[in-house]
């Protein structure tokens, strides 16, 4: 079975360690916040401005000048700071988060990822996406392996525009947990009751395939 | 306006001299903390073939959006333009100037701007588009483009607070671009909820000094949300 968006979540979720600043991008990514395992604290970092993003305001509670990146009503979690754009992407571009979590069209075998655009189709921008990846070590790319009608996202060369060149180590889709080295990606973990064949059929680009791939755990 | 005493009394004061053809700085992020009054005037002015440096612009019917309908807004430098119908149709027909520039890129583009920097390295789009044309140089092994400071003829701003000198407090992620808005513009118009006395701030929370400030103005604000969102109460 595939992933749902909340296992997808819940499997990265697995990644986060005591005392990480994060950021989520929007969509799957944002469902992270959910699943931080208990025992664990972490400080999500909003780029419009917030350290310390905290959860949804009650109707009471709405404040229009409270709000995350994804230009959502959010409050601020005990703790929280408060700064402008050109010092939170300082934070960003400064490798000071310590983990980011955003979703993407494509990635492809060097570590590309085009995220922003769809030539003639959807022209949205890159927000800070282009900062995001430039700036960040650690990365997780979520979406899902294939597009509905069954093409792979995880190609040999982006077709689309790019967000960033070689910058992305790791990604999680509903089918498998897949690390990006050597102009290859290599299969790390699989989705329970999905099969390494069922992968290898939707991932484009080459895969290597070890002789034991477990499942992932939750 | 005697000395330091940057308080005009209307809009029209506040947005005098801006003329066709200019290059105007907002803050705001999405609807939030824009200066929406300032941009009112704007439209009511009905000035044209304007550059908006702006992260977003607006919704149909708010915010800068409301420039888009005649055609006020030649070219826009922006991150993120997705919430506009009427937005997307012009940029589709060509009629209106995009330049899509990284959010983080952006706001170190106007706090260049207002600094006295004129450009400046970043990782930021290397082997994008963004980076076409752009000079491309190598620091300890990587790579980094070239992107130069912006700078406004206006900056608009929205503050919660001054003081008659234009020391501007900001309130929580209203805050956003508005600071390096208000250092870029050649001239800085400021709309605050409200204005107090010198000295009645307390100077180590100014977040912008008036130094930046050359009008500014009380007004009252919709402060239209984009995404409501919010829980059950009693969790």
């Amino acid at each position: 079975m595939a992933l749902s968006r909340e296992q997808i979540a819940q499997r990265v979720a697995q990644e986060l360690q005591d005392g990480y600043y994060v950021n989520l991008g929007i969509g799957i990514p944002t469902l992270v916040a959910n699943f931080v395992p208990e025992g664990i604290e972490v400080m999500l970092q909003s780029e419009n401005g917030l350290l310390g993003m905290g959860q949804f305001p009650t109707e009471d509670e709405i404040d229009a000048d409270l709000i995350n990146a994804g230009k959502q009503t959010v409050t601020m979690a005990s703790g929280a700071s408060i700064f402008d754009s050109a010092e939170s992407f300082a934070m960003i571009r400064g490798g000071h988060v310590d983990l980011t979590v955003l979703g993407a069209f494509e990635v492809d075998v060097n570590g590309n990822i085009a995220s922003y655009m769809i030539p003639g189709k959807l022209i949205k921008g890159m927000g800070g996406a282009m900062d995001l990846v430039a700036g960040a070590e650690n990365i997780i790319v979520t979406m899902t392996h294939a597009s509905k009608h069954g093409e792979s996202k995880l190609l040999s060369n982006c077709s689309l525009p790019l967000t960033g060149k070689g910058c992305i180590q790791k990604v999680l889709t509903d089918l498998a947990f897949i690390e990006i080295k050597d102009g290859k990606f290599h299969l790390l973990e699989r989705a329970p009751g999905v099969t390494v064949d069922d992968i290898i059929k939707l991932t484009a680009g080459e895969l290597v395939v070890s002789e034991n791939v477990p499942e992932m755990q939750f | 306006m005697a000395g330091f005493n940057k308080v005009v009394n209307s809009y029209k004061e506040a947005m005098a001299g801006l003329v066709d053809g200019m290059t105007v700085i907002s803050g705001g992020f999405g609807l939030c903390g824009i200066p929406e009054n300032l941009i009112a005037e704007i439209n009511r002015k009905g000035t044209k073939g304007l550059t908006l440096v702006s992260n977003n612009c607006g919704v149909d019917g708010f915010g800068l959006g409301v420039l888009l309908p005649n055609r006020q807004i030649k070219k826009i430098i922006a991150s993120y333009v997705g919430e506009n119908a009427e937005f997307e149709r012009q940029m589709m027909s060509g009629e209106l100037e995009v330049e899509l520039t990284p959010q983080g890129t952006l706001a170190e583009k106007m706090r260049a701007g207002g600094a006295g920097i004129p450009a400046f390295f970043t990782a930021t789009g290397v082997g994008t588009r963004v980076a076409e044309g752009k000079d491309e140089r190598q620091f300890n092994g990587r790579g980094y483009i070239l992107e130069e400071a912006i700078t406004g003829d206006f900056a608009i701003v929205k503050a919660w607070k001054a003081d008659t000198y234009g020391n501007l407090v900001f309130r929580k992620t209203a805050r956003n671009f508005n600071p390096m808005a208000a250092t870029a513009g050649k001239i800085t118009v400021v709309e605050v909820e409200e204005i107090v006395e010198p000295g009645e701030l307390d100077p180590d929370q100014i977040h912008i000094p008036g130094i930046y400030v050359n009008r500014l103005i009380q007004g009252s604000f919709e402060k239209r949300i984009e995404q409501r969102t919010t829980r059950p109460s009693g969790e």
